[in-house]
């Protein structure tokens, strides 16, 4: 990683964070959406591909999603000091909030208004996951390969009707990935071609 | 002294929650209800009742919350940092490795295996909270009779908004939520 980061690099990133983290409502893929649709599709940092292979890091490591999320992007855009940059983006904004809420929880927590508006807005944060998920399905049915259309469809099935882990689900396709790379190295060799 | 062994509490939590938030409630209940008694299991569910309610991941939320009643500004962030620190560490670790090796055609041909479960990921979470908006249930105990036609509306409304214009999506998210408080006042729902 380059040792002198710019600094508007860094601006850039704390902000970006700063705010998806302070609108995140709901649970860690909301977020990874949310990313995806600030460094992929509107600053063009990152690549889709890319963006996919970090969820699956951040999935398949301990600690709160976001926060890997941050650390991993942040390290690609400007090495240890963009991945401490991006960690302070991304928890500064839930430790002002539940500092201020601490004082007058039980206001907070009966206020009908509140309660409306929170339910009310699952709405438009299921639009925001639905709408980069199409977009990412029609990608995954676009390589035509029966593989991995069928691996999405039944990673889903077993993810949502039969509550099975995101981990076991990402651990199980590695191994998918690992058979599929050596029957691939296999096919190679009977070519005599050898993998670079 | 407490301040330091609610440190170590909190990296335990940061360390051993693999898989998001909802993994990590039963291990910050066992340190901070049982072992420190910290919170009683009343204030505990009012704490994840809140964290729910507001954004940001649900460790970070309660080591905050921990923290500032221990010793104000400065316990929230020493609890905070042994939530990160092991997530830092491991996933920094991780992501050198990913950017050493990632363009190499075998490490491509694996991690494209990985994509297609990912997509399935996002997608299941993002139908589970679609549920919750139009029935306030998951799908295991789906009743029609419970269907909110306001928030259909309005996840149709934002869908078309973002498909079609491209509108940014926390605009979408925050401007649900005041056009559809707006809708349940004007009914008179609230």
């Amino acid at each position: 990683m380059k040792k002198n980061v710019d600094k508007k690099i860094l601006w850039k990133l704390f902000q970006s964070m700063f705010v998806l983290s302070a609108c995140t409502f709901g649970g860690g893929f909301v977020i990874v959406s949310l990313m995806k649709k600030k460094f992929v599709e509107e600053l063009k940092w990152i690549e889709e591909d890319e963006m996919l292979d970090i969820t699956a890091i951040t999935q398949s490591s301990p600690g709160p999603l976001p926060v890997n999320a941050s650390v991993i992007i942040g390290y690609r855009m400007g090495g240890i000091i963009g991945a401490l940059t991006a960690i302070l983006g991304t928890i500064i904004p839930p430790m002002v909030i539940i500092s201020v809420i601490c004082l007058f929880y039980t206001q907070f927590r009966t206020n009908t208004y509140i309660a409306i508006a929170l339910q009310v807005m699952r709405a438009g944060v299921a639009a925001v996951i639905l709408d980069v998920v199409y977009n990412l399905a029609t990608n995954v049915c676009k390589t035509r390969r029966a593989l991995y259309i069928g691996m999405m469809i039944v990673s889903f099935i077993a993810t949502y009707f039969f509550g099975i882990s995101a981990m076991i689900i990402i651990l199980v396709c590695l191994g998918i990935g690992i058979t599929d790379l050596l029957i691939h190295l296999n096919k190679q060799n009977k070519k005599g071609v050898t993998i670079k | 002294m407490t301040i330091l062994k609610l440190f170590f509490s909190f990296l335990q939590v940061g360390l051993f929650s693999v898989g998001g938030g909802y993994a990590a409630i039963p291990l910050i209940q066992d340190q901070i209800v049982n072992v420190h008694q910290m919170m009683t299991i009343e204030e505990f569910t009012d704490l994840i009742t809140i964290a729910e309610m507001t954004p940001g991941p649900i460790s970070i939320n309660s080591s905050t919350f921990v923290g500032t009643r221990l010793s104000g500004v400065i316990g929230a962030i020493i609890c905070t940092l042994g939530v990160i620190i092991p997530s830092f560490i491991i996933c920094l670790t991780l992501a050198h490795f990913y950017y050493k090796y990632r363009s190499f055609s075998g490490v491509q041909i694996v991690l494209s295996a990985l994509r297609p479960a990912v997509v399935a990921l996002i997608g299941s979470a993002g139908i589970s909270i679609l549920m919750l908006a139009l029935f306030q249930t998951d799908f295991h105990n789906l009743q029609f009779s419970n269907f909110k036609i306001i928030e259909f509306v309005l996840f149709v409304g934002c869908f078309f908004l973002l498909r079609k214009f491209k509108a940014n999506a926390i605009t979408i998210i925050l401007g649900s939520g005041v056009v559809g408080t707006c809708i349940y006042l004007i009914a008179g729902m609230i």
